[in-house]
């Protein structure tokens, strides 16, 4: 789960992590006040859940509060297209209006988990402000890192050996090492896969500061944190995928038309594959759930025919533990509920295949039976083109 | 032969009076598998499925003799049963449990790390010696006894890669899935260390998927260590960065972990790479071809 910088920094914030000051708004007239409250000169930041916004045109630096209110009314529901967004941008429907700040010198730092190592892992550079993985690809000998054993948590050595390496000796070897513990404490405490804070800010007067950071949850343990519910914006998801995680199916919108229905994440990946190694465009990746229920596989039809570029379905099902006639008798029973127009390819195998095959072909529906994931994906394909 | 598992495998089911757990239980049971004792603290001294229950796995170790654990524990509290069973002196934990915290899979890793215990999963199918001993939720039919490995990620991608090599006549040695997690117990790289030492496994198939770099290091290990053909395929060549495909770990994050660059490490380290999933069954069969001509 993703969240925006305001949302974000608030959380850094609790947990200690020093921030400018601040405030979220979604209307422009909001603004003025705001920007008045925090001496005038402010920078207007448009809040999506994707980075790059300063590229984009969604950072801007206003130098009194109706120049704010200004440039709030033209980024408030404008479309910021940056290089993660996707050609189709993002609408931008709230604001983070911040006090200026005298900036010295930019640094990086972030923890993630490192796969390898089992562990995660403080990253900490002194090209600040930049593309992290830009840097990392470039640079590499800028990125300075240090393993945390997770049964043991953060230690100060861990800070001051980056701190050192990043220049902040002196006066700000202490609050720097504060920093990191912090953001630490935060990564443990929410459960994060990633928390970053880039650029991480030495300001003319003397002060450390976060003035941009990124959190991302660790999914399965959302359960853990309740409060980050709130948190949520569904304006930054796709309406199906919504609708999708409701009946617990993980479903993800691609820009094909051919919709997939498939039991098993690696097998839905490799259908997608597939269908495009044979010349077609999967319209999304779709795992009904390892035992394909019919009440699942009712909810899958109803997402896949939610998206308007569909023009055919490819099922994909390995009867595994799951006898086939029962997966074919539920994909029957789902199709007839849901009133399906447009082709669909079935492709059954595992236990009890040839019963499973005849269910469909008896259906009195028009079912394409295929055998083998390549047939499937040919006979799917040629129907999309037809 | 086989690895990891065999005919004198004596299994502890960690959550066996559950819904997955006395399913699973009673197909493993029915496959020849051991099953010497069940694990449901405060249902100890009862008996499931002709199985003795135990409040803890220390006890099952101690009266029964179990060796190996399967985990079928809620995700909240899977972790500590897996700790558990480590601290107990379980040799083999399969974990097959999907959804656990990252930061609770974290802990239980330094944990085992001081310990002898080797985790398989989580969030995993299993692992089956075909005719010998199955720990796990595959469907026991579709697997047939014979001298290839297969090791992935994925759970049906598994089973669509075993069909194939059945379908060809071509048996298995010991099958494991992964899991597709971000941190699991047992890597690619673990696993093909074991059959390569294994005398009864020919070939090996490894079936990866987008995210991380274990592709990557297994592929190099097959380049310098392995004697035996080791057939990669990756599933995910269409998948968009930056989201998780289904699997928690199935994700490309900082334009790292593409399938691109996988099947490429794969390919440069003289790994035989099945294009198509349709494909795996047949590139096996060419591979062994190869290695006899």
């Amino acid at each position: 789960m993703k969240i925006h910088e305001y949302q974000a920094k608030k959380v850094l914030a609790q947990y200690g992590v020093p921030i400018p000051r601040g405030e979220m708004a979604s209307n422009a007239y909001e603004v003025y006040e705001i920007a008045r409250r925090l001496g005038g000169t402010v920078v207007v930041k448009a809040q999506i859940h994707a980075g790059g916004r300063g590229k984009g045109g969604g950072v801007k630096l206003a130098s009194s509060p109706a120049e704010a209110e200004q440039i709030a009314g033209k980024m408030l529901g404008m479309t910021l297209v940056t290089h993660q967004t996707g050609p189709e941008g993002r609408v931008v429907q709230r604001l983070l209006i911040e006090e200026a700040l005298r900036i010295k010198k930019e640094y990086y730092i972030g923890i993630v988990i490192d796969r390898l190592a089992k562990c995660p892992v403080i990253m900490a550079s002194p090209a600040g402000g930049m593309d992290i993985e830009k840097v990392a690809a470039e640079t590499p000998e800028l990125i300075f890192k240090e393993h945390i054993d997770p049964s043991v948590g953060f230690e100060p050595f861990h800070g001051r050996s980056l701190a050192f390496r990043l220049g902040l000796s002196g006066e700000f070897l202490s609050p720097a090492v504060k920093v990191m513990a912090a953001l630490y404490r935060t990564f443990e405490g929410m459960d994060a896969s990633l928390v970053e804070i880039n650029p991480f800010l030495q300001t003319e007067d003397g002060r450390l500061l976060a003035l941009d950071a990124k959190i991302t949850f660790d999914d399965n343990a959302l359960y853990r944190h309740p409060e980050l519910s709130q948190y949520r914006d569904f304006h930054e998801e796709d309406p199906l995928e919504i609708r999708a995680s409701r009946y617990g199916i993980n479903y993800i919108r691609l820009d094909g038309n051919i919709g997939c229905m498939v039991n098993g994440a690696g097998l839905a990946m490799a259908t997608m594959d597939i269908i495009k190694l044979v010349g077609g465009n999967p319209a999304n990746f779709l795992d009904v759930g390892g035992g394909a229920s019919a009440e699942q596989v009712k909810n899958a039809f109803e997402i896949l025919l939610g998206d308007k570029n569909v023009r055919a379905v490819l099922i994909n099902i390995f009867g595994g533990i799951v006898r086939c006639d029962l997966v074919a008798s539920g994909v029957v029973e789902a199709a007839k509920a849901v009133g399906i127009k447009i082709p669909v390819v079935v492709r059954l195998e595992g236990t009890n295949v040839e019963q499973g095959r005849q269910i469909l072909r008896d259906s009195g529906l028009k079912f394409t039976v295929a055998s083998g994931m390549k047939d499937a994906a040919e006979k799917v394909v040629s129907l999309t083109k037809q | 032969m086989s690895i990891l598992i065999d005919k004198s495998t004596r299994l502890v089911v960690q959550g066996i009076t559950g819904r997955e757990g006395t399913f699973h239980t009673r197909q493993c049971m029915a496959y020849g598998t051991k099953v010497v004792a069940g694990v449901t603290p405060g249902k100890g001294g009862t008996t499931h499925e002709g199985v003795p229950v135990f409040n803890t796995v220390v006890e099952a170790v101690e009266k029964e003799g179990a060796n190996a654990s399967v985990i079928f524990v809620p995700s909240a509290y899977a972790a500590d049963s897996i700790m558990e069973a480590a601290s107990a002196g379980v040799a083999l934990i399969v974990c097959i449990t999907e959804g656990i915290p990252t930061l609770d899979m974290m802990k239980a890793s330094a944990f085992l790390a001081k310990r002898k215990s080797r985790l398989i999963g989580p969030n995993c199918p299993g692992i089956i010696s075909p005719g010998k001993c199955k720990i796990g939720i595959m469907p026991a039919n579709i697997f047939k006894e014979g001298r290839a490995g297969v090791v992935s990620r994925s759970g049906t991608l598994t089973y669509e890669a075993v069909w194939q090599l059945t379908e060809r006549g071509l048996g298995q040695s010991t099958c494991i899935g992964i899991g597709g997690d971000p941190i699991i117990g047992t890597s690619f790289l673990d696993a093909l260390r074991l059959y390569n030492e294994d005398p009864e496994t020919e070939v090996v198939v490894m079936i990866g998927e987008i995210g991380g770099t274990a592709e990557e290091d297994a592929s190099r290990y097959v380049r310098d260590n392995m004697a035996k053909p080791v057939v990669g395929f990756v599933a995910g060549q269409t998948a968009p960065p930056g989201r998780r495909m289904g699997h928690a770990g199935a994700i490309i994050s900082g334009g790292k972990g593409t399938a691109a660059e996988k099947i490429r490490a794969m390919k440069d380290c003289g790994l035989h790479v099945a294009a198509s999933p349709a494909d795996i069954g047949e590139t096996v069969v060419r591979a062994l071809k190869e290695r006899k001509s």
